[in-house]
């Protein structure tokens, strides 16, 4: 089956034409963001005289040195700390045969059916009155609580399969579970890991509805909120509108085209936060 | 899910390492969704302390509201629509790349790429395309078809299409990833031997290859589904819910009602009508992966 013949250029072919028609989206992105104000032409006619002044209009003018700043924060932040409670979370839940051990998996497991439209106006209140409404903590907190359902379904997946002789050789030689877990086990879940900071890293930098509810009227801003303010004044002037679209992207695609791989891998194990 | 016998030496205080995460978990997830399905058969509005239990009168205000019906069958519209549309295109895809052709690797992360992107840029990019002096029209005129120019997001049904649109081109690589994973599950030794014994491609795919892709196939569905049910971003900036209300999601309807006129009961009780869905459909994938065996 691994013969190049005619039929396989003709399904060559056909897989190019489609990938034509899906490209129309990011060439009108690109081609309109480097256009001069003054150009009239057709947004299909590709743009003869190309500038970057756009993109220095959107980076001043939207803030959004600002904005990625914020969303690096908090991704970085939600991630190491949904990472570091789902993993040790998944330590007990799978090495400990005791029922209230089970019992709690299950309850954390609940979480995975639960669309967090529900959760959402209850918590705004809740961090209303606590005072963290406007600031990038509150949305820390949401991601680290949110994505631990899913987190630790995949860290327990992994964990089943797992080996005990390395865990129970570091006991044998004195170590404390504690130790054991950090030193031992954690390592070892490499693999998964990674699957769970990709997965997890993408969600928060996209997610658009919780940051537009946490932070807004307040100076600072994630990504996808202050694009969406941009626009709004920016609506009739679609080049720097494009170029800040580019500028709010360019993180996740230098990840996306740097780590394809390992992002394909985890997102085609079939879940997603 | 078998558990290895054996005696444990771990103690049961390490019990103790979960605490930390079902704490956030709590706090964020749980304790709010238990205290928001109870605030859906109250008035409560938000702000006061106190509520009067109201019983299922939220519920029957959804059904007598035509915008909340809408936007119910809007979302499930969408769900569907563009879950068969996605799947069959991911498909597709997946058999292509899969044909051992030369741009296989490039077009696998090209045909992905959609699917990373910040679905907000998705939005306002599709929503310049589908303007009525936009490139989409342009393109029309431009290969001698103006008869199929639109005002895309100005018409109910049509921007509802054109929401759908974004969603297909953001997931249709999705579904093609899934796919791809489950077609190297697929033997080529069996395929190979389908050939020899005359089996045409249809039929190989249809008798060989399909029932391998089951499990790909549930998983692909029931993603996509849910994603479809969750809509709000492409939803809120291509149109708002517009024109009047008649493209809002659940999602949309829920933002707007609660943060924008108050009404937070009957917000809830909306929510609550989507957590239902989204845990049906859920149990069934769960159910449907352990009778095809391949839940990992």
């Amino acid at each position: 089956m691994n013969r190049y013949t005619w039929r396989t250029g003709i399904l060559e072919v056909v897989a190019l034409a489609i990938a034509v028609v899906f490209a129309f989206p990011f060439y009108v992105l690109v081609n309109l963001a480097i256009r001069r104000a003054n150009d009239q032409t057709s947004p299909l006619v590709p743009t003869a005289q190309p500038t970057f002044e756009n993109f220095v209009a959107a980076w001043n003018d939207a803030d959004l040195g600002l904005a990625v700043w914020n969303s690096l924060q908090v991704t970085v932040l939600s991630v190491v700390i949904v990472v570091a409670i789902s993993a040790m979370a998944a330590y007990p839940l799978v090495r400990l045969t005791w029922s209230l051990s089970r019992v709690t998996y299950w309850i954390v497991m609940v979480g995975l059916l639960l669309p967090f439209q529900v959760a959402l106006i209850p918590l705004y209140v809740t961090i209303r009155d606590i005072g963290l409404l406007g600031t990038t903590w509150s949305l820390v907190l949401f991601y680290a609580g949110l994505q631990v359902p899913f987190s630790v379904f995949l860290y327990t997946g992994f964990l089943r399969s797992m080996p005990r002789e390395y865990e129970e050789a570091a006991a044998v030689d004195g170590a404390s579970p504690f130790t054991t877990f950090w030193r031992v086990v954690f390592p070892m879940m490499r693999p998964v890991t990674g699957t769970v900071v990709i997965l997890n890293a993408i969600f928060v930098w996209n997610d658009f509805l919780t940051p537009l509810l946490y932070l807004s009227g307040s100076g600072s801003q994630t990504i996808p909120v202050a694009l969406f303010g941009f626009v709004g004044e920016y609506a009739a002037n679609w080049p720097v509108v494009f170029a800040g679209l580019i500028i709010g992207i360019a993180p996740i695609l230098i990840v996306y085209f740097l780590l394809q791989k390992s992002v394909i891998q985890g997102f085609s194990g079939g879940l997603k936060g | 899910m078998k558990r290895r016998r054996g005696v444990s030496t771990l103690p049961r205080s390490i019990l103790l390492f979960a605490v930390p995460a079902v704490v956030f978990y709590a706090f964020v997830l749980l304790v709010p969704t238990l205290r928001g399905s109870v605030y859906a058969f109250t008035n409560w509005d938000g702000l006061s302390a106190t509520f009067d239990l109201v019983g299922l009168k939220n519920f029957e205000s959804i059904f007598a509201n035509p915008d909340a019906v809408k936007a119910v069958v809007n979302t499930l519209v969408i769900a569907v629509v563009t879950t068969v549309v996605s799947n069959i295109i991911g498909l597709l895809l997946a058999l292509l790349l899969n044909a051992r052709i030369r741009s296989r690797n490039v077009l696998r992360v090209f045909f992905f790429a959609p699917a990373v992107l910040t679905p907000v840029v998705t939005a306002y990019l599709f929503k310049y395309i589908f303007a009525p002096l936009g490139p989409l029209n342009g393109l029309f005129d431009a290969v001698g078809l103006p008869g199929l120019k639109q005002d895309w997001l100005g018409d109910a049904d049509w921007a509802l299409v054109a929401i759908m649109i974004v969603i297909i081109w953001q997931q249709s690589g999705y579904a093609m990833v899934i796919y791809l994973a489950g077609l190297q599950g697929v033997p080529a030794e069996l395929l190979e031997a389908g050939a020899v014994d005359g089996a045409g491609p249809v039929r190989r795919f249809w008798s060989i290859t399909r029932p391998q892709l089951a499990p790909a196939i549930t998983i692909s569905v029931m993603l996509i589904l849910i994603h479809g049910l969750k809509v709000f971003a492409e939803v809120w900036i291509m149109t708002g819910g517009g024109p009047g209300n008649a493209t809002n999601s659940l999602s949309t309807l829920i933002y707007k009602n609660a943060f924008q006129f108050g009404l937070f009961g009957s917000s809830i009780a909306m929510a609550l009508v989507l957590l239902v869905m989204v845990a049906v459909i859920s149990a069934i994938q769960y159910r449907a992966l352990l009778f095809q065996g391949g839940h990992k």
